[in-house]
C-alpha cells in the first residue's frame, strides 16, 4: 500500500485553518501534515486525546490507525510499519514510554524512522496520571540501553506542539532515528490558538532511498552524510535489519571490537556532527545582566512571565529557552554561562536537565534548580523568589 | 581415479550463501526447518521479493534470519509478531512470516501472539518449538515438559508447559497445526498452507535441541529425538476418535483448527476505504 502525500485531503481533514485547540491535538494535525501514515497506539492519560483523534483523522487522510496490545508493540509496529515505507509516528506517557525503552533502542541502532511524542506525567510509577511533568527528560536520553545519540524536542505551546511534530518528521527522516517529542500533561491539555501553516512555511523532508541498483546496494554503508539510504521491504532488495552489531551489509558481528565501534559511532556522529542544525533555541537576552532564567517546555512559559515582571521592575536578567533537548544545545548554554553570573533552572522535575546545564556552563556561571513537582506549573512569583533568596 | 563431485545444495539460491555454513549446533533440528521452509517456498512458485520474514530472537530466529534471502526484520527478543504487523498493515501483499522460538512467541512474546491470532491478522507464523530456551543454554521455556531438569530448573521443572497450538486455535486463528522435524513431508505441506491460507496462521514444529536440551534428558543425538517424535505423535484425525486416556502422553500432530474469518488488515482496508469516500 503506497501512501500518497495528499495536501488538499489533509487539510480538508484537519478542518478549518485558524483552531483552539488542545496540544495533543495540534500534535496529529502536525502529525499528518508532515505525512504519517501510520499510527500504533496504546491509550494512556494524557495521551489518549492524540490516539483518539489520530483514530478518526488518519483513516480519512489515507493513512492507517491501530490500537496495540501495549506500548512495546505499538513501538514495534511503527518500526515494522516504517521499513514498509511509511511514515509513522506513536504517542504515549511515562509509564508507556518506560515500555517503548528497548524498541526505541532497536529503532536507533537500525537507523529506523519513527517519531514518539511522550505526553509527560507525574511519575515515577503510575504517579498522577492527570498531572503534567518533565520527568522524562533523561529517560528520552538514556531510557534505552547502550551508547546512542537521540533527538529530542519540546515544544512550550499548542502552536509549538504542531510545528515541532512536523520537524520530528522531518529530523527522523532525514537523520533515519527515532525523534522524541517531550511535550507534558500542561501543553498536551492546553487550549489555545493554532495556526495551521501553509504550503511553503514548512518543509517536508522524505528518507533517501537508495541511489544504485540491487546488486551494487549496500543498505548500512553511508555517504558523507553518515546517513545511509533506505531501501523498502517490497523492492526486491533483500534487506537484512537487525538490532545485532551489524557490518554494512546488514549482517552480524557480534564479536568484532573494530565493527561494533565503527557502527555505534557513525550512529553517533551523525547527530553529534550535526548538532548545531538541529539545535533550536529562543534566546532573549539584555544587554549587562548578570542573571538569567533558562527553561524549556511548559516551565518556560511562567519562566518567561518572570523575566516579564523582573524587567518591568527594571531588573536586567536574560531568557533562554531551550527547543531541541536532545543533543543537548551546549555551545548556546556555554554562551549565556559566559554572559551572566548565575543561571536560574525552573524545572518540573527534582532535577535533570540541571545536570547537562552544568555540565556545559563549566563553571563559567552558578547553576541554581527551582525544582517543582506533582502538576501544577511554577507560579511566575515563586521563580522569582526563588531568584531572591539566592540572590 | 575421478574425485566425486560434491553436488550443490539444490535450494542454495534461496539462502544469504555468503553467510554458509549456519552456526546451528550438529544435531540441531533448525536446518530441517529451514530446508523444508526453502523447499515449500520453492513449490509455491512464491518468489522471495514478496516475503518479509520478520523473527525475534534465539537459534530458532536464526532459521531464517540471516539465512533466507529476503527481506529480513531480526527485532527484538518477544516482539516479531508486533513488528510484523506494522509491516502486513502497510503491506498487505507481502507474504509476511514469523519464525521465532517457543520461548520467544510463547513466553515474553505471548501476549502479541494471542492478539494477533485474535485479531486474525493475515500472518504466518512458526513456532519453533524446542522446548527450551536455547540460545541462551538451556534455561527452561513455557513449553518445557513437567518435570524436567534444566540448567534453571536443577531440581525439575515445577511447571506445567502450554498446549500453544490449541491456545492459538481458541483466540482465533484461521489455521493452526503441529508437525515435527520427522514429519518433514506433512509440515511442508502445512507450511505452503500457511503462507496462502488467508488469515492467521500458526505452526507449532517440534523440534530437536540435543545440545541444550537433549543432554539434559537423556536424548543426546538428533536420531533420538526424531525416533521419539515418530513413536509419540498421534495423528489429529485418528486423535478425534480417542479417550484422552488412549491419548495419554502423545503429541497430537496435523491440523488443529480451519476456519475461513475475514483477515484483519482486509477488514480495515475496507473500512477506512468507507471513511475516505
Ligand atoms: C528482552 C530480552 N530478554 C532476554 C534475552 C536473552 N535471550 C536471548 S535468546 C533467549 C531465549 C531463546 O529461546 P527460544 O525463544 O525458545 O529460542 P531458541 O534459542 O530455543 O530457538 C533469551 C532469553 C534477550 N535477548 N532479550
Amino acid at each position: 500500500m503506497r501512501h500518497k502525500y495528499d495536501e488538499k485531503k489533509i487539510r480538508r481533514v484537519i478542518g478549518e485553518k485558524v483552531q483552539f485547540v488542545q496540544g495533543d491535538a495540534s500534535a496529529v494535525y502536525g502529525a499528518l501534515l508532515a505525512g504519517c501514515s501510520f499510527f500504533a497506539g496504546y491509550p494512556i492519560t494524557p495521551a489518549s486525546e492524540t490516539a483518539e483523534l489520530m483514530s478518526k483523522l488518519l483513516p480519512k487522510a489515507g493513512g492507517v490507525y491501530i490500537q496495540m496490545e501495549d506500548e512495546i508493540a505499538s513501538m514495534g509496529a511503527i518500526i515494522g510499519a516504517s521499513w514498509a515505507g511509511a511514515k509513522t509516528m506513536t504517542t504515549t506517557s511515562g509509564p508507556g514510554f518506560s515500555l517503548m525503552q528497548e524498541n526505541i533502542g532497536y529503532a536507533c541502532m537500525t537507523e529506523t524512522p519513527c517519531v514518539v511524542i511522550d505526553v509527560q506525567r507525574s511519575g515515577p510509577s503510575t504517579g498522577q496520571p492527570t498531572e503534567g511533568s518533565q520527568g522524562d527528560m533523561m529517560q528520552a536520553r538514556w531510557g534505552t540501553h547502550g551508547d546512542h545519540e537521540i533527538i529530542a524536542l519540546s515544544p512550550n505551546s499548542v502552536q509549538e506542539t504542531l510545528d515541532l511534530t512536523i520537524e520530528a518528521f522531518n529530523l527522523s527522516e532525514k537523520y533515519r532515528t527515532p525523534v522524541i517529542l517531550l511535550t507534558d500533561g500542561e501543553i498536551g491539555h492546553l487550549r489555545e490558538k493554532c495556526v495551521m501553516p501553509e504550503k511553503g512555511e514548512f518543509e517536508i523532508i522524505d528518507r533517501k532511498g537508495p541511489t544504485v541498483g540491487r546488486d551494487k546496494y549496500v543498505p548500512f554503508q553511508a555517504d558523507e552524510s553518515l546517513v545511509p539510504s533506505m531501501a523498502r521491504f517490497g523492492d526486491g532488495y533483500h534487506v537484512y535489519v537487525t538490532g545485532l552489531t551489524h557490518v554494512e551489509k546488514g549482517y552480524p558481528s557480534t564479536s568484532s571490537a573494530e565493527d561494533h565501534d565503527r557502527l555505534v559511532r557513525r550512529l553517533v556522529d551523525k547527530i553529534e556532527k550535526n548538532r548545531k542544525s538541529i539545535t533550536m533555541v529562543e534566546k532573549d537576552y539584555q544587554k549587562g545582566s548578570k542573571i538569567a532564567i533558562l527553561a524549556y517546555g511548559a516551565s518556560a512559559r511562567p519562566s518567561a512571565a518572570a523575566v516579564r515582571k523582573l524587567r518591568r521592575k527594571r531588573k536586567k536578567v536574560d531568557f533562554l529557552r531551550l527547543i531541541t533537548i536532545w543533543p543537548f544545545p551546549n555551545e548556546e548554554v556555554r554562551e549565556l554561562a559566559d554572559r551572566v553570573d548565575r543561571i536560574y533552572v525552573p524545572e518540573m522535575n527534582l532535577g535533570q536537565l540541571v545536570h547537562p546545564i552544568r555540565e556545559a556552563a563549566e563553571g563559567r556561571a552558578k547553576i541554581i534548580q527551582v525544582p517543582r513537582i506533582g502538576g501544577p506549573l511554577h507560579t511566575p512569583k515563586e521563580i522569582m523568589d526563588a531568584m531572591r533568596k539566592k540572590a | 581415479m575421478m574425485a566425486k563431485k560434491k553436488k550443490a545444495y539444490r535450494l542454495k539460491h534461496y539462502l544469504r550463501e555468503e553467510l554458509l555454513p549456519t552456526t546451528f549446533c550438529q544435531g540441531c533440528g533448525c536446518g530441517t526447518v529451514l530446508n523444508t521452509y526453502a523447499q515449500a517456498i520453492e513449490e509455491l512458485q512464491i518468489n522471495p521479493k514478496d516475503i518479509v520474514s520478520v523473527t525475534g530472537i534465539g537459534c530458532s530466529s536464526w532459521i531464517p534470519s540471516p539465512y533466507f534471502k529476503a527481506d529480513t526484520l531480526h527485532t527484538t527478543h518477544g516482539r516479531a509478531i508486533a513488528f510484523a504487523t506494522g509491516v502486513k498493515i502497510m503491506k498487505p501483499e507481502a507474504n509476511v512470516v514469523v519464525i521465532a522460538g517457543d520461548g520467544d512467541l510463547a513466553g515474553i512474546g505471548g501476549n502479541h501472539l494471542i492478539h494477533a491470532a485474535r485479531r486474525n491478522v493475515g500472518l504466518a507464523v512458526f513456532l519453533i518449538n524446542n522446548m527450551i530456551y536455547g540460545m541462551t543454554g538451556g534455561q527452561v521455556s513455557p513449553m518445557t515438559p513437567l518435570g524436567d531438569k534444566t540448567t534453571t530448573t536443577p531440581y525439575g521443572n515445577p511447571e506445567y508447559p502450554f498446549n500453544i497450538a490449541e491456545f492459538v486455535a481458541a483466540a482465533g486463528a484461521n489455521y493452526v497445526a503441529r508437525w515435527t522435524t520427522y514429519h518433514v513431508f506433512p509440515l511442508m505441506e502445512s507450511i505452503q498452507k500457511a503462507m496462502t491460507k488467508d488469515g492467521f496462521s500458526f505452526v507449532e514444529i517440534l523440534t530437536q535441541c540435543p545440545v541444550s536440551y537433549g543432554r539434559r534428558v537423556g536424548m543426546r543425538t538428533g536420531e533420538e529425538f526424531l525416533k521419539y517424535f515418530k513413536e509419540n505423535t498421534i495423528n489429529s484425525l485418528k486423535a478425534k476418535d480417542m479417550t484422552p486416556e488412549e491419548i495419554g502422553d502423545k503429541i497430537i500432530v496435523g491440523k488443529i483448527v480451519e476456519r475461513n474469518r475475514k483477515e484483519f488488515t482486509t477488514i480495515l482496508r475496507e473500512m477506512n476505504e468507507e471513511r475516505r469516500k
